[in-house]
């Protein structure tokens, strides 16, 4: 289980120059791409893809930001500098259906998009994990077991109540077999990590605690041995906030594509 | 003959008097931008009947569903018997539905029932708002007189019931004394316990019958033209409040026309934006929302259930989203006072942001929908946040330093973080 990847990830422009076409479109995102713990996660989705056989491929150095913090700090000029931009790129590699390791990237392609000329079959790397179980293609087995361990499962705000995916993730982890437990306020109901809205890139608002530690208390309470994210951002507030707590020697936070692969000894 | 001519004014100068002021509510609405909710009207009725007629946003906190659920049912149901008031007050007639024989004294027999719950239901509120006061209804916003509307409604609720209830009892007892004018229709399986409290003379009873049914009739003539002024115009609200909701998925935030105008302008050189409507981009002022924005506030009936989920509010932020509604409400109510005193064009020198909402509380939100979801009925105040943002970001380049850094950087390196474009691959590194 070596950190760096063992096979050469496609780019779109490689594959165009062979004359190929991919089934699908693997957008990385900026967390993705620089964050180094997001990092992981990106190669473990790269990962599955390879395992399973699935032709992809990634933009690059050609994907930019798709504008999502711009917008919801209010920069609507930039995000459609950045929307539009990217629509330019994707349709110009005629690419239909895209698969993202990131919900806020999800959600802006998926539903913002749209509206100014890209349309996609966008689905999260969830999804995709819970598509390939279903279709017999990717089991949990050959690798590191999590049967019977204590996982709780936190909802991004972006792909939960933003785009009511709650099944795809957890049936993701009832396929390890895991002891699947939920947190109080959990799916519609569920407590946002505090990086959304561009929070994630700015220091709180006084008040009298951190939305993460509030967050990372509750999770606590269920007592697991693995925090399931699905988002770098949450990825982030999550780890730091188990930190805080001192527990990193005990819980990990890990996203489910990362558990996936473990599970698969990828 | 002399009450037949009372009851008729009365009625008219309700109605009069409600319209003048729904006419005021409808012209400050208006004050809003165009937003078009027009689509999808089959699945928008289904919206309503299930969220505002069905209330089930409501049942994710059962206790109070289930009492507010019973309030509910009275006021709709015993509205049956306010149109018996109605033709009874306007041709002098009682009970002029008794004809009805058995059905009316089951509808009768069910109202007690309903005006006894109802009873119970407002005095628990009464003892979760006042006695163990609930933290739901406090917070910064929650001034002496939100928390004297909210009372004052659940009060008048008791003594409309009470009424009611009361005049079904003298009434019963006058039928059984044979008095002239009260003629044997009814079943009065509840107000008949109360009986022996009434006193047995003939005038009396006629005095308090007749009490209890002015008291009852203009009650709801006065809590009519109560609503317009008060949080409770969510019972009439709620419906197309809900019709008209946002029917996108939630994590979807709507593009500005304006400026893809702009920037189709600005990459392609050849495309000539069609002519822009003057405006600002983002609100300032309630007069830059839409109209939906601003029939949000006035749907708001402050019940807090937003506040109490938004993780910036429970980890002791300034952010309410209950405050964004109110004060969107209280600022427009006051531009619309400035209208009606000194006509359009009137600028107080206020505005919605910083005179009522902060930057402070806008900069707070996390966007992650938790208001919006938990509404119960589908008020967003997240819309209101964000267009307050796009002002503050557009037309004053006005946000946190952190922020201004992390838009120049999507800018400059088209992420947010201070890396190279040519990086951005170096993830997939093999040794």
């Amino acid at each position: 289980m070596s950190e760096q990847l063992n096979f050469e990830v496609p780019t779109m422009a490689e594959m165009i120059a062979k004359g190929e076409e991919p089934e699908i479109l693997f957008w990385v995102g900026c967390a993705g791409s620089y964050d180094e713990r997001a990092q992981k996660t990106t190669r473990d989705i790269c990962k599955i893809l390879h395992h399973v056989g699935l032709k992809y491929a990634v933009l690059g150095t050609e994907e930019s930001c798709t504008g999502d913090p711009a917008k919801r700090a209010g920069n609507e000029f930039l995000f459609q500098m950045q929307a539009m931009t990217n629509i330019e790129v994707l349709n110009g590699y005629n690419v239909k259906k895209i698969v993202t390791g990131c919900p806020h990237c999800f959600n802006t392609i998926k539903n913002e998009y749209p509206g100014l000329g890209g349309t996609y079959e966008v689905i999260h790397h969830t999804q995709l994990i819970q598509d390939l179980i279903n279709e017999g293609k990717l089991k949990a087995e050959g690798g590191e077991s999590f049967k019977g361990k204590k996982i709780t499962y936190h909802d991004p705000c972006y792909l939960g109540r933003g785009n009511d995916v709650y099944e795809a993730p957890r049936k993701a982890l009832e396929a390890l077999d895991a002891q699947l437990v939920e947190m109080k306020r959990c799916k519609s109901n569920g407590l946002c990590c505090g990086a959304g809205g561009a929070q994630m890139f700015k220091e709180p608002e006084k008040g009298n605690k951190d939305i993460n530690i509030e967050r990372i208390e509750e999770a606590l309470e269920t007592q697991p041995q693995v925090i399931a994210a699905s988002c770098p951002f949450c990825m982030t507030m999550l780890s730091d906030g188990v930190k805080l707590k001192d527990q990193d020697q005990n819980v990990k936070v890990l996203d489910i594509a990362e558990i996936t692969a473990r599970a698969n000894g990828l | 003959m002399v009450s037949q001519i009372l009851f008729i004014a009365l009625l008219l100068a309700a109605i009069a008097f409600f319209s003048f002021n729904v006419k005021k509510v409808i012209r400050n609405i208006r004050l809003g931008k165009a937003a078009n909710r027009s689509d999808q009207p089959q699945k928008r009725l289904m919206t309503m009947v299930k969220v505002a007629l069905g209330q089930t946003k409501m049942f994710f906190r059962p206790v109070p569903a289930f009492l507010h659920l019973i309030v509910y049912a009275g006021f709709v149901i015993i509205n049956i018997e306010v149109l018996e008031i109605m033709i009874d007050g306007i041709f002098g007639t009682h009970r002029v539905f008794g004809g009805l024989g058995t059905i009316y004294n089951v509808l009768i027999g069910s109202f007690e029932f309903l005006a006894a719950g109802v009873w119970v239901g407002c005095a628990i509120f009464l003892i979760r708002r006042n006695i163990i006061k609930l933290k739901r209804f406090s917070g910064v916003e929650m001034t002496s007189w939100p928390k004297s509307d909210a009372n004052y409604i659940l009060i008048t609720e008791i003594l409309l019931m009470t009424a009611f209830l009361l005049m079904n009892a003298a009434d019963a007892k006058l039928q059984a004394m044979g008095v002239g004018h009260y003629t044997q229709v009814g079943a009065f399986p509840l107000s008949q316990y109360l009986q022996n409290l009434l006193p047995a003379t003939e005038a009396s009873l006629i005095a308090i019958e007749r009490g209890c049914w002015w008291f009852h009739i203009i009650g709801i003539f006065a809590f009519l033209n109560y609503l317009p002024y008060s949080k409770h115009f969510h019972i009439l609200f709620a419906f197309p409040n809900t019709y008209f909701s946002n029917l996108e998925p939630k994590g979807e935030f709507s593009n500005m026309q304006s400026v893809t105008n702009e920037v189709k302008a600005m990459l392609d050189p050849s495309f000539t934006p069609p002519e822009a409507e003057p405006g600002r981009f983002g609100a300032k002022d309630v007069n830059d929302l839409t109209w939906v924005n601003l029939m949000n506030a006035y749907t708001c009936t402050e019940c807090g259930r937003c506040t109490s989920v938004c993780p910036a509010n429970i980890t002791g932020k300034l952010l309410s989203p209950r405050k964004i509604m109110m004060d969107t409400r209280d600022r427009m109510e006051e531009v619309g006072k400035n209208i009606d005193k000194t006509g359009n064009g009137f600028d107080d020198g206020k505005s919605l942001i910083d005179s009522y909402i902060s930057r402070e509380e806008i900069w707070a939100c996390t966007s992650c929908n938790a208001c919006t979801q938990a509404c119960p009925i589908n008020i967003d105040p997240l819309a209101i946040i964000t267009e307050l943002r796009r002002y503050a970001v557009m037309e004053e380049s006005q946000s946190p330093a952190s922020i201004n850094a992390m838009l120049g950087n999507i800018e400059n390196n088209g992420a947010p973080w201070k890396y190279s474009p040519a990086d951005r691959f170096n993830w997939a590194k093999q040794d």
